[in-house]
């Protein structure tokens, strides 16, 4: 059979990642060090591991409501009162999702109509141009600027902005930039989204790890709330990846279609991952703090080392990655990462596999033991020298 | 300046350049407090943790329940003194609950341990009683593990 003729032409117009190469070397390799993988090294802490082990044993092992069960969701919503100022009811305002991805993906769709533009502000994670696509939307990338610090800038959006224009993606703090929007600049954006029906998809997955500045979600922002869909989940802040668990939060009308939508192609969240977010909300704020803090001091080394090494690196201020520039040392994004890879064996991510504006740059994560990041150093100085 | 004690407890090899770049202060700064930490006692030494097991050397230690008469004036201090001042005391605590003193010490032999109990540690004058718990396996010591979990080897990489 011929299959490609039979699957749908919107996936297969798709492009592959093109760092999966990258991967294949590395997993043949001994002694390489991964600066690649964008995921905490933490286990899960114990307590909230056991939590899911407890709901087993107890026999939970049912379907939930599909909005996932109400305890979790009055907790999410005691959650982001208590840590970001937010508001939301549970009943109606919160849907628990199989990881931030889902939600992203369901909100795309529940949103997009064949035509509509979504804005989406890059080098920023890579899910969401396909995901328009496969809805039937457009994306539109706005390239941000590292001389902005990576954030999006009222001009730039307005330039983007055209009577198609459906959805803005607001991926902050940025993967893979480390750039964040702080109130000001989220406020700088008012004046060009008053007026129009404009939606904000706001990924707030890394809202937990900013480092000398709270967050500050549009959600917060009285003049954009009306407009907002925030996106979070369990995975970055409470090292949680594996358990799947995220949750999207909005005006009921969209929730309800979010919801619909979630039934149909879901069903609802994995139940043990569930008791074991409960457990995490209720217990776990100082788990966030303890890592917050880990994070941010192999932040600071991080970016102290690279400048040293004469890199151009801009300070990130959250999630857990640094976007050095690699422009001083002459070799485009893709070279440096291959070679770096075959002469020392440390992997790190081009950033043009972020989109317009990652060429010139590479992303590193931070989120391995300090002896890793030591010596991946060791070897990035001693690579750089080689050349 | 507590978090440069934090840090050293996790890792004491940490060099005072990279302490400063986590903490976002002078190399100098770091340097000085780390020296006057020493001074005042406050950091009482530096070692390894050892898996002697893996070094494939053997061991045995023992965690030793002492009773004594506390002494007028002493309490439990002199002789906890008298007990510690063997090389082979690893570690002296004074407890709360059944019993008085938390020795452990460790040997080339399970005799040698006994030998020492037998003869050294029982005959101190005020030492009413022990017992001795022979350890048979460190899972953690010092927050760290003895056996490492096993990595995950195939995964999903780009996130």
């Amino acid at each position: 059979m011929d299959y490609n003729s039979i699957m749908s032409s919107k996936i297969q117009g798709i492009a592959p990642s093109g760092i999966r190469k990258f991967f294949d070397i590395l997993n043949e390799m001994e002694d390489a060090i991964s600066l690649g993988v964008g995921e905490p090294d933490f286990i899960t802490p114990w307590h909230i591991r056991n939590a899911g082990i407890y709901s087993l044993e107890k026999g939970h092992t049912k379907y939930t409501s599909n909005a996932g069960m109400l305890t979790l969701r009055k907790e999410i919503s005691a959650y982001l009162k208590r840590r970001f100022n937010l508001e939301y009811d549970p009943m109606g305002q919160i849907l628990v999702t199989v990881g931030g991805s889902e939600a992203i993906d369901i909100t795309i769709r529940v949103l997009v109509n064949p035509g509509d533009e979504v804005i989406i502000p890059v080098p920023s994670f890579v899910c969401y141009g396909p995901l328009v696509t496969m809805a039937g939307g457009t994306p539109v990338y706005i390239q941000t600027k590292r001389e902005n610090e990576f954030r999006l800038t009222p001009d730039e959006l307005r330039d983007a902005i055209t009577p198609r224009t459906k959805l803005l993606v607001l991926p902050y703090p940025c993967n893979p930039t480390g750039g964040i929007m702080e109130r000001r600049d989220l406020e700088a954006l008012v004046p060009v989204l008053e007026g129009t029906n404009i939606m904000i998809l706001s990924d707030e997955i890394y809202a937990e790890l900013t480092y000398g500045v709270k967050h500050t979600s549009p959600a917060n922002i009285e003049a954009l709330h009306e407009r907002t869909i925030v996106v979070n989940g369990f995975s970055k802040c409470y090292a949680m990846t594996g358990w799947r668990l995220g949750y999207v939060c909005g005006p009921k009308p969209v929730i309800a279609q979010l919801t619909k939508l979630h039934q149909f192609a879901i069903m609802c969240a994995p139940t043990m991952s569930q008791y074991a977010a409960i457990e995490a909300l209720k217990e776990g704020d100082g788990d966030i703090e303890m890592m917050n803090k880990e994070y941010n001091r192999r932040r600071k080394y991080l970016v102290a080392e690279l400048r040293k090494m004469g890199l151009d690196c801009f300070e990130p201020r959250g999630a857990f990655y640094v976007f050095p520039s690699i422009k001083s040392t002459g070799l485009s994004s893709d070279e440096f990462c291959e070679r770096l890879l075959l002469s020392e064996k440390v992997a790190v991510i081009p950033g043009n596999a972020f989109g317009q504006g990652g060429e010139g740059f590479v992303r590193m994560c931070y989120a391995a033991s300090f002896e890793n990041l030591r010596e991946a150093l060791k070897r990035i100085d001693r690579f750089i020298k080689s050349l | 300046m507590k978090e440069i004690l934090k840090l050293l407890e996790q890792n004491s090899r940490y060099t005072a350049a990279e302490i400063a770049a986590m903490l976002g202060m002078e190399e100098k700064a770091v340097e000085a407090a780390i020296a006057k930490y020493e001074q005042d006692k406050v950091i009482l030494g530096y070692q390894a943790l050892v898996d002697w097991d893996r070094a494939g050397e053997e061991f045995v230690t023992a965690l030793i329940e002492v009773k004594v008469t506390p002494q007028l004036g002493d309490g439990f201090d002199r002789i906890a003194e008298r007990i510690y001042q063997y090389e082979e005391v690893e570690s002296v605590y004074l407890m709360s609950g059944a019993f008085d003193l938390t020795v452990i010490i460790s040997g080339r032999t399970l005799k040698e341990v006994a030998q020492f109990v037998a003869s050294k540690l029982s005959t101190i004058e005020g030492v009413t009683g022990t017992a001795t718990h022979f350890i048979l396996k460190k899972y953690k010591e010092k927050h760290c593990l003895f056996e490492k979990r096993e990595e995950q080897t195939e995964r999903m990489l780009f996130v």
